[in-house]
């Protein structure tokens, strides 16, 4: 597990158009810059924005990097309830899902 | 010369990225409250606004994360999101170096704080901004605490962090406006994005108002995540506000709940003429 990295990986993104483009690029030369599983590294080539949510991806990084691959607001908002159903709760940091999800807006 | 103009807002991406997607006028209210704050705002002349905010990993990530951070460079530029997502175009800001410098070393008596000479504005700076000087003409002082990557600063060194901004303004000779910027409660970057706690708002901005120090710093971390989501980490930045104006209270001039732009839309000004330079902390 090394959450910090995925994070890493979206925040440099998030930041910097040229690393945008790298990953268009070549995208295994970027995820082997950093210290990843191999299950990290097809969550995010895929992306599978519900897996990298229930793994613990700070939620304003994850919105971004959701955003960057063409999901929109509601597309993202659905891809991280779908992760809960088919992963399961959110197992690190604090952007949890609460009451089932209550009080969602889509 | 001092503080001239204090006020707080909201500053959900959604706000200007899903304009359109709110009740129409919970919608109208909101945006005649930013107007009604920008007039006020530029009735007092600043030279230049220093924005307090809570970024979103745009400039500070967990390898190297201050506490709080001032920027201190002559331009910025933002926003660092996709400008179609934010519905704000991108743009250089006018920062003034010499300023910043200025309040930094005074601020630095008082608070440890980290200085940046590059900073990329996020939503939490842009939106804000979009509202109260959308033609980018006045210097931006751009200040952060951090409340994304815990351990984040208590309350209570937000609220004196405040005070050492304040004694700072009051030792140089520019009109200041400060503007704080976060929460309140909400749940952003979730599946639970749009719910809102209206009872803890009103009773945090009722505290706000009254700038009731004592129940302002009441709240315990485990609470404000229990209560007002991680999203509710952001009442730093009213903390930090409170603090600057220390002895004055304010008026409220809009609480909207809008569950499409994930927040309750809050616009609320300080009088600020109303409070004397407040003594230095010992």
């Amino acid at each position: 597990m090394s959450l910090y990295y995925v994070q890493k990986l979206m925040y440099e993104l998030n930041r910097d158009s040229r690393m945008r483009k790298r990953i268009d690029d070549d995208l295994d030369e970027v995820l082997a810059q950093f210290r990843l599983t191999e299950e990290e590294k097809s969550a995010l080539r895929e992306p599978d924005i519900g897996k990298l949510y229930v793994m613990g991806v700070n939620g304003q990084i994850l919105m971004h990097f959701a955003a960057l691959h063409g999901f929109s607001w509601d597309e993202y908002i659905a891809a991280m309830r779908e992760g809960v159903s088919r992963y399961g709760p959110v197992k690190s940091g604090f952007y949890a899902t609460v009451d089932d999800g209550e009080g969602g807006a889509v | 010369m001092s503080v001239v103009f204090a006020g707080v807002c909201s500053h959900a991406p959604g706000i200007t990225g899903r304009t359109a997607r709110a009740d129409p006028k919970a919608r109208q209210i909101l945006f005649d409250s930013f107007a009604r704050m920008r007039d006020a705002l530029e009735v007092t002349s600043p030279d230049a606004l220093i924005v307090i905010a809570a970024e979103h990993f745009a400039n500070f990530f967990m390898n190297n994360m201050p506490a709080y951070c001032v920027g201190m460079a002559d331009e910025y530029e933002g926003p660092i999101e996709d400008p179609d997502w934010l519905g704000i175009p991108r743009t250089l800001i006018p920062g003034n170096a010499g300023l910043s410098r200025r309040l930094i070393e005074r601020v630095i008596q008082r608070v440890d704080v980290a200085y940046a000479e590059e900073w990329k504005f996020d939503h939490g700076i842009m939106v804000p901004l979009h509202f109260l000087t959308p033609r980018y003409d006045l210097d931006i002082v751009p200040v952060n605490i951090n409340c994304q990557g815990p351990p984040l600063t208590p309350l209570h060194r937000a609220y004196e962090f405040g005070r050492a901004l304040r004694i700072a303004c009051d030792e140089v000779p520019e009109r200041i406006a400060i503007v704080g910027t976060g929460g309140i409660s909400h749940w952003p970057a979730t599946p639970n994005s749009g719910k809102i706690n209206e009872e803890w708002d009103k009773q945090f901005l009722d505290r706000f108002v009254r700038n009731d120090r004592e129940a302002l710093l009441s709240y315990s971390d485990q609470e404000t995540y229990r209560d007002a989501g991680q999203g509710g980490f952001e009442i730093r930045t009213y903390i930090a506000l409170a603090g600057a104006v220390e002895g004055s209270t304010g008026e409220l001039l809009c609480y909207e709940p809008i569950p499409i732009y994930a927040v309750g839309c809050t616009v609320a000004v300080m009088k600020v003429y109303a409070a004397g330079p407040i003594t230095p902390a010992t």
